[in-house]
């Protein structure tokens, strides 16, 4: 076939040059398609579909879990007699299993990014007509979908369960939309803090590390501070001491805004007050884990 | 048995820039926390066990044990560029044996030095506190490293799985589940706390020779199956 088009190009001497190749005339899907791509490329490889069996096991082990806790939940309100609601809050969930979504962030935020990096494939996705800035939201939109697709359906399983169970629907439906937001927001958080952490580190067992060590021992250092603090009777400093981790800090905005059991000693989270500075905390921790990340790719390959 | 030049090589894989910043970050935490509870609370040996025992040896020498223990070997299986080292005339286990050395002498420096100056901060060694949660800390660096080196010659997912381990097994299921903490490095170093501390100061749940002989038994299984694992190890490519 390269003959015949080849010999189709004219003269003796441009023969050499012209060996055939076509342009491509088909159609181009542009920039907003190659953005949807990598978002749901993302968001499925990081429950490991499309991907080796291998790398299933940890996120669908992780996302079994979930759903086989709040299973059992609902099944021990619905078989013992005489419940009128689920033995937690749709918001203590998340803050229970705190572990289970750490370890799902830390194994899926560098399975994102670390390896593109490492392997210098950055400079080959911005040779698409996609930008900086689409890459870094679709990787980031993707990781936050993948961690609300992991901490929401548990929700949604409560909910049903609730439902089933014949709780009062006006309550219910009132917690499972608090249960839901607070979820979001947790799930915008996190995803936002590992994709920075995991950016930061091309080696991708370091990136693990480096995300477990920012969720995990930040949590651990602010709950032994505020378990001393509420001993030693300085009960005052333990809201603001919440500021200072992830999950304390999804504690005390779902505590102040969403109607939830605060899991700081002694129940003692913020109130309205403090929780304003909560929620501006969250936000502005997600707006800078986006402008890092921004930051971050506006020079990788370039 | 030790082969200066692979140590050299560990070192530098250990400390090198990023890595080390890490390794730097979590006893900083510790010494900040630690003096930042004595300004609220004052010395009070409760105080000061809740916050070594809680902090440092359930939550900061686990995870410092994962990357100095995996960091020692998985990186360079990871990239394949252990090949060259393999193909150099020392023996497998001896690679293994002078990786683990490292990874102990990094484990150690970082978690037992910071947890004994934390210590001191707290409460000025009261009831021996300090000294007893450094011996924990030096005796959980040594299987910890051995364990998690294990766990970078077995998988290519070792940060996740040491991870997993700690956080899960020990953390979690050790808190709920009584038997789980029978099986667990954490309890096993706080058996040896326990006989320094003073009375009634640190609990473990395993008595001290059982901890001892598992403890032992743990490091020296883990460090000979890592050097064996080495000598039948299959590159195989990031799937």
């Amino acid at each position: 076939m390269s003959t015949e088009t080849g010999a189709a190009a004219g003269s003796e001497t441009s023969r050499i040059h012209n060996i055939g190749y076509r342009a491509y005339d088909g159609p181009r899907l542009g920039r907003a398609y190659a953005r949807r791509s990598l978002y749901s490329q993302t968001l499925r490889g990081s429950f490991g579909l499309g991907r080796s069996a291998k790398s299933k096991v940890l996120p669908m082990l992780l996302f079994g879990v979930m759903c086989l806790v709040a299973a059992i939940i609902v099944a021990v309100a619905i078989a013992a007699p005489g419940t009128t609601k689920l033995p937690i809050k749709y918001t203590s969930f998340a803050i229970y299993l705190q572990a289970v979504i750490g370890l799902f962030i830390a194994a899926q935020a560098p399975q994102a990014v670390s390896r593109d990096l490492r392997f210098k494939t950055v400079p080959l996705y911005f040779s698409r007509p996609i930008e900086h800035g689409d890459y870094v939201l679709a990787k980031f939109a993707a990781m936050a979908s993948a961690v609300f697709v992991l901490t929401g359906a548990p929700v949604v399983i409560l909910y049903i369960g609730a439902l089933l169970g014949k709780f009062d629907f006006g309550d219910q439906t009132k917690w499972f939309a608090q249960g839901m937001v607070s979820v979001l927001l947790l799930s915008v958080l996190f995803a936002g803090l590992g994709l920075v952490m995991a950016a930061l580190t091309p080696r991708r067992g370091f990136g693990v590390a480096a995300v477990i060590a920012l969720l995990t021992i930040t949590y651990g250092a602010v709950t032994t501070v505020q378990g001393i603090a509420w001993s030693t009777g300085s009960e005052g400093a333990v809201p603001y001491l919440g500021l200072f981790s992830p999950i304390t800090l999804i504690d005390g905005v779902q505590t102040a805004f969403l109607g939830a059991t605060s899991a700081f000693p002694g129940g003692n989270g913020p109130g309205a007050g403090i929780g304003v500075v909560y929620l501006l905390v969250v936000l502005a921790l997600i707006a800078g884990s986006y402008a890092v990340l921004m930051r971050r790719y506006r020079r990788v390959g370039l | 048995m030790y082969d200066p030049t692979v140590a050299r090589l560990t070192y530098r894989a250990l400390l090198g820039r990023r890595r080390a910043a890490i390794l730097f970050v979590l006893p900083a935490l510790l010494i900040v926390i630690a003096v930042a509870v004595r300004m609220f609370a004052g010395a009070d040996d409760q105080v000061a066990s809740d916050v070594l025992g809680g902090f440092a040896i359930a939550t900061m020498v686990p995870l410092i044990g994962v990357i100095a223990g995996t960091g020692a070997i998985g990186p360079e299986i990871d990239d394949g560029s252990i090949v060259y080292l393999l193909a150099k005339p020392v023996s497998r286990p001896t690679i293994i044996f002078t990786k683990l050395i490292v990874a102990i002498a990094v484990t150690m420096v970082f978690s037992a030095v910071p947890t004994l100056l934390a210590g001191l901060t707290l409460n000025g060694n009261g009831q021996q506190i300090a000294v007893a949660y450094t011996i924990a800390a030096l005796v959980a660096s040594i299987a910890y490293s051995a364990l998690f080196l294990l766990l970078g010659t077995v998988s290519r997912h070792a940060v996740v799985l040491g991870l997993v381990y700690a956080l899960v097994w020990e953390a979690l299921f050790g808190s709920l589940v009584p038997g789980a903490r029978t099986l667990s490095v954490q309890q096993w170093s706080l058996a040896l706390a326990e006989k320094t501390g003073g009375n009634g100061a640190i609990t473990s749940d395993v008595g001290l020779p059982l901890a001892t002989v598992l403890l032992a038994v743990v490091t020296v299984a883990a460090t000979w199956y890592a050097g064996q694992k080495l000598r039948t190890l299959k590159l195989a490519g990031e799937e």
